[in-house]
């Protein structure tokens, strides 16, 4: 493949949302197990971290420790719901079953189902999202009605971790080799994007590759502005970085799971 | 009438290989048309191509007058396709199946539960409708795949070894639904490597190896031009095959057996036993298995 070729534009209809509504009526017939996950991890990380460590942190950037969470938390579960959705599950979908192989016997392509997965992901954002978000503004950690808009924006963010995952789907040999993106891409940006304290703790240079690098940064930017009402001028730089390195990527997992399932 | 499908010239490129090499055939509406060949001879790469699962890398390939690379969903309306390897949805029930699958052709719901439930009145699948995937035999997983595939109601259905693995019991029974089809006015593609299937089924087949097509022709033809109607099997032993060399016949040697396509194989057989001391020699009717091994030879593929 020639350099454009990885950046072609895909060719996808309406179509998309039938391989979507695959995997929600799928999704549909383990409901109450799907809804379980989303709601018990912000409860158990508040208590464990946010009220725990909490007691000897105080306030944090002026406001309370399992306040100044509380939106992190949001985002992670935004990125660690649809990253995986397009790693792991998508490649049993792929390469276990097949699934892949028999709906582009049909008349759809493989630029479709690829983007269906991809807002599949997006999707799975939205709802653990929504999810947590009923949890923390119950326990009055998010402002109302502020704080609503991280419906929406979780869909970016998902669409942003489920492209990702997809250009590591459209690569891998084998399942086990996800280890990889988990520990060197997912775990460092779980600790170092603002997420647990300021960014401003960390040198400088850690704190530009952060910006330049993590998604999960910016998510957290939007998110915790979002959540205190307070949002700033960097949230529109960070909704930009969003946008497009989502949508480039997109393009990108596209070209290369053409390349991997269309030889 | 012209050809449903036709390839002229048609090359598959792997990294070098040539898997298929420069292939010709016509495909004529409402016939079975089978493709034979040993692992590796470029069935499974031509079906497809015809499916536009893969590109081809030269030549053209027509679907109902329609080129593979310019309209592939077109014509993947019009097809149905069971792959070699089943890949239905482990995450449905048997019902489920058919009718996500049928979404993805774009009919309705109400048109789609119909026609599922009918499908799987032919296959003989009915009661077990809301069983999930997992709890089927590989029989009825294969009657499943093949209900999947005529859920568009498709004009040509293209079948990749359809019965590979499976017990008599059940390779009867998908054989019935193709002879079913086929009735219907359904054109019927199929790849295998058993010569039994392809008499059978099959009023037309090609034979395949290394990419190319080595013979052509119906099963009887194939048999009359390549072998004659009568094999004699016979030991492997030096009078033999001096009696063969003298009469000027041809053979071919199995190991320990030699199979004789004599042209008289009455008389040849009255002179062997006047010849030699024997105490096995068989006359058997000429199969499409003796034209396969005299065409693709005796050596393993893989």
């Amino acid at each position: 493949m020639r350099p454009a070729d990885y950046f072609r534009i895909p060719d996808v209809s309406y179509r998309v949302w039938k391989v979507w509504m695959r995997n929600r009526d799928v999704f549909m017939k383990t409901i109450k197990v799907n809804f379980l996950v989303p709601f018990l991890e912000p409860i158990l990380y508040l208590f464990g971290i946010g009220f725990g460590l909490g007691l000897y942190v105080g306030e944090m950037d002026g406001m309370p420790y399992a306040a100044f969470i509380a939106p992190a938390l949001i985002s992670i579960s935004m990125m660690n719901a649809s990253f995986f959705e397009c790693t792991y599950a998508s490649f049993v979908r792929m390469y276990h079953q097949k699934t892949f192989d028999a709906i582009i016997s049909t008349p759809l392509n493989v630029d479709e189902v690829i983007l269906g997965e991809i807002l599949w992901g997006s999707t799975k954002s939205l709802i653990n999202a929504s999810i947590m978000l009923s949890v923390l503004s119950a326990l009055q950690l998010v402002k109302l009605p502020d704080s609503l808009l991280l419906i929406p924006f979780s869909f970016l963010v998902g669409l942003v971790f489920s492209a990702i995952g997809m250009c590591f789907t459209a690569i891998v040999p084998t399942i086990d080799s996800f280890n990889y993106p988990t520990f060197l891409l997912i775990t460092p940006m779980f600790l170092f994007s603002g997420t647990f304290f300021p960014l401003s703790a960390l040198p400088e240079p850690v704190q530009l590759a952060s910006q330049i690098f993590f998604p999960l940064t910016h998510a957290v930017i939007i998110s915790r502005g979002l959540a205190s009402g307070r949002i700033g001028a960097q949230s529109l730089v960070s909704l930009a970085w969003l946008a497009s390195v989502g949508s480039i990527l997109t393009i990108l997992s596209i070209n290369l799971m053409r390349r991997r399932l269309v030889a | 009438m012209p050809p449903i499908i036709s390839a002229m010239g048609l090359t598959k490129i792997y990294g070098g290989i040539k898997a298929v090499d420069r292939i010709d055939f016509e495909i004529r509406e409402g016939e079975c048309f089978g493709f034979l060949g040993p692992n590796g001879a470029g069935k499974t790469t031509t079906m497809r191509m015809i499916q536009c699962a893969i590109p081809k890398t030269s030549g053209r390939l027509l679907v109902k007058g329609m080129e593979v690379d310019e309209r592939p969903r077109e014509i993947k309306r019009i097809l149905g396709v069971v792959p070699q390897e089943n890949n239905l949805d482990p995450d449905f029930t048997v019902l489920k199946n058919l009718t996500v699958y049928a979404r993805y052709f774009d009919i309705p719901k109400g048109e789609a539960e119909r026609r599922a439930l009918e499908l799987l009145r032919f296959v003989q699948l009915y009661e077990r409708r809301d069983s999930p995937v997992d709890k089927l035999s590989g029989g009825m997983r294969r009657r499943l795949m093949l209900a999947r595939a005529l859920i568009n109601e498709p004009e040509i259905l293209v079948m990749d070894e359809p019965t590979t693995g499976l017990d008599p019991q059940a390779r009867h029974a998908i054989w019935d639904k193709i002879r079913a089809l086929k009735r219907e006015g359904v054109t019927v593609v199929l790849t295998t490597h058993y010569m039994e299937e392809a008499s059978q089924l099959c009023d037309r087949l090609v034979i395949m190896d290394l990419g190319r097509i080595i013979a052509e022709g119906s099963p009887a033809e194939l048999i009359e031009e390549h072998v004659g109607s009568e094999v004699v099997e016979v030991d492997n032993r030096p009078e033999v095959l001096g009696l063969i060399a003298r009469e000027g016949e041809r053979y071919e040697m199995f190991g320990d057996r030699i199979h004789v396509l004599a042209r008289d194989p009455k008389g040849f057989v009255s002179k062997l036993m006047g010849a030699c001391d024997l105490e096995r020699v068989a006359i058997r009717r000429a199969t499409l298995e003796d034209v396969f091994l005299k065409l693709t030879g005796r050596a393993l593929r893989d």
